[in-house]
């Protein structure tokens, strides 16, 4: 059996990423799972959180996902992420004013739009804490 | 005999008109490719999608009992149609096929009694749409990805319908769009949204674009998936997202062909210019010579007289 699992993260307007892994961790809605090669087939919503790709036994890239969903295969793993951010290409001064944006906009926003804004201030502010955390590991 | 002044007048005022509709069509050209490349990129998305859909409806009860986003909720009198067209002209004949498709099936289904409803997305169809039907016409989306069509874009229509869909607004939804085929060919596809039916086309560009293999792995394997959280959950969340998936696509087809009409049409502008150009060079210079003609004979003549 192959020792790696083709795993593709698909945000709408591209495909980010799609190569053979060892191993990787996805945020599902009930828990983290880790896929290796041969998992048994599974779909499952993602909550908003960070994809992790291991390579040689060490994490290897962290993607940062607002949520979506996953299709796993024992040979794949398919990630149709909402929106997707790698995170060691991120730009931290971008993600800050987005936050501020965000949080402007929750202060503005009407009775209808609250929710929406307030989700995608949710969003923006745990990219910007994946962010940290990512820096510090 | 045509004044020498008017012709030189009118060739310039043709000549600039060529410059326009040249220039236009080059940004048309380099519009058209960006648009192809991001109706490239959105393609894996869809297709996935598609892909999973596939699986998770298929251990789903057919019929009644699923999802009404799948299964419709069972009713068939009023029916929303989503009318993709630009919001500028000057692409031959990209809107009017459009709307003179989406009239073709709004009389339909007049006739057939059903009650129509139309979401315009772009100016255009809205303005030739509302001469018939302008009572039809719920509302229009303007200056939809005037930038770059992003699937924030697709998601705003996207939960607009939900919306209505939500509040019984309305029971089949049809989006009518121009599916790209080549820079000369679009062609006016209506595709149903809800209840969802799985398009060929997606299919079949999945084949092609996936080994052959590969696909027929997927069929083997499609049985027997583990559902987190559990299937109905996921499906409430997938099928809206389908829904705005499918949108995107709609609109960014729409995009690459407006962009291909357009380069057409300004093709066919430029060449057309450039052809009266040519006649009324030479009538130009057939009416000058004619002028020198006459002037000599004028002169011979009085020399003669003398």
């Amino acid at each position: 059996m192959a020792d790696t699992v083709e795993f593709e993260l698909v945000a709408p307007e591209e495909l980010l990423f799609s190569e053979p892994v060892e191993l990787v961790v996805v945020p599902g809605a009930e828990g983290d799972f880790g896929v290796l090669p041969g998992h048994s087939p599974l779909i499952s919503t993602l909550r908003t959180g960070v994809i992790a790709v291991y390579e040689n036994d060490s994490v290897n890239r962290r993607i940062f996902v607002s949520g979506g969903f996953a299709e796993v295969t024992p040979e794949r793993c398919t990630v149709l992420a909402d929106e997707a951010v790698a995170l060691d290409a991120a730009d931290r001064a971008a993600i800050e004013d987005r936050v501020k944006a965000d949080r402007e906009a929750v202060d503005k926003a009407d009775e209808d739009n609250k929710e929406n804004a307030a989700a995608a201030l949710a969003v923006s502010e745990a990219l910007l804490a994946a962010l940290d955390t990512a820096g510090q590991a | 005999m045509p004044n020498l002044k008017d012709l030189r007048v009118r060739i310039d005022s043709v000549r600039s008109t060529q410059k326009i509709t040249s220039a236009m069509k080059m940004v048309a050209a380099a519009k058209l490719r960006r648009a192809q490349e991001q109706t490239e990129a959105a393609r894996p998305y869809s297709e996935r999608m598609d892909r999973m859909l596939g699986s998770l409806s298929e251990g789903l009860p057919t019929g009644a009992g699923g999802p009404e986003l799948l299964a419709g909720n069972g009713k068939d009198d009023v029916h929303l149609l989503v009318v993709m067209t630009s919001d500028r002209g000057l692409c031959g004949g990209f809107n009017s096929s459009i709307v003179r498709g989406a009239l073709q099936i709004i009389r339909r289904l007049l006739d057939d009694g059903k009650e129509v409803r139309v979401l315009c997305v772009g100016r255009k169809g809205r303005d030739i749409l509302r001469r018939d039907f302008r009572s039809l016409i719920l509302d229009t989306f303007e200056d939809v990805g005037r930038k770059n069509l992003s699937f924030a874009d697709a998601t705003m229509v996207g939960d607009r319908v939900l919306e209505m869909f939500e509040a019984g607004e309305f029971d089949v939804c049809t989006i009518i769009y121009n599916r790209f085929q080549s820079a000369m060919t679009q062609i006016v596809t209506p595709q149903q949204l809800i209840p969802f039916q799985a398009s060929d086309e997606a299919g079949a560009g999945a084949a092609a674009n996936d080994d052959s293999s590969e696909t027929a792995e997927d069929d083997s394997q499609k049985a027997a998936y583990e559902f987190e959280p559990d299937e109905q959950e996921i499906l409430e969340d997938l099928l809206p997202r389908n829904l705005s998936v499918q949108l995107f696509r709609a609109l960014l087809e729409n995009a690459a062909s407006e962009q291909g009409a357009r380069m057409t049409a300004m093709d066919n502008a430029t060449r057309n210019a450039g052809e009266m150009i040519d006649d009324l060079t030479i009538t130009y210079n057939r009416t000058r010579q004619a002028f020198i003609t006459k002037e000599l004979i004028e002169i011979i003549s009085g020399a003669e007289a003398l």
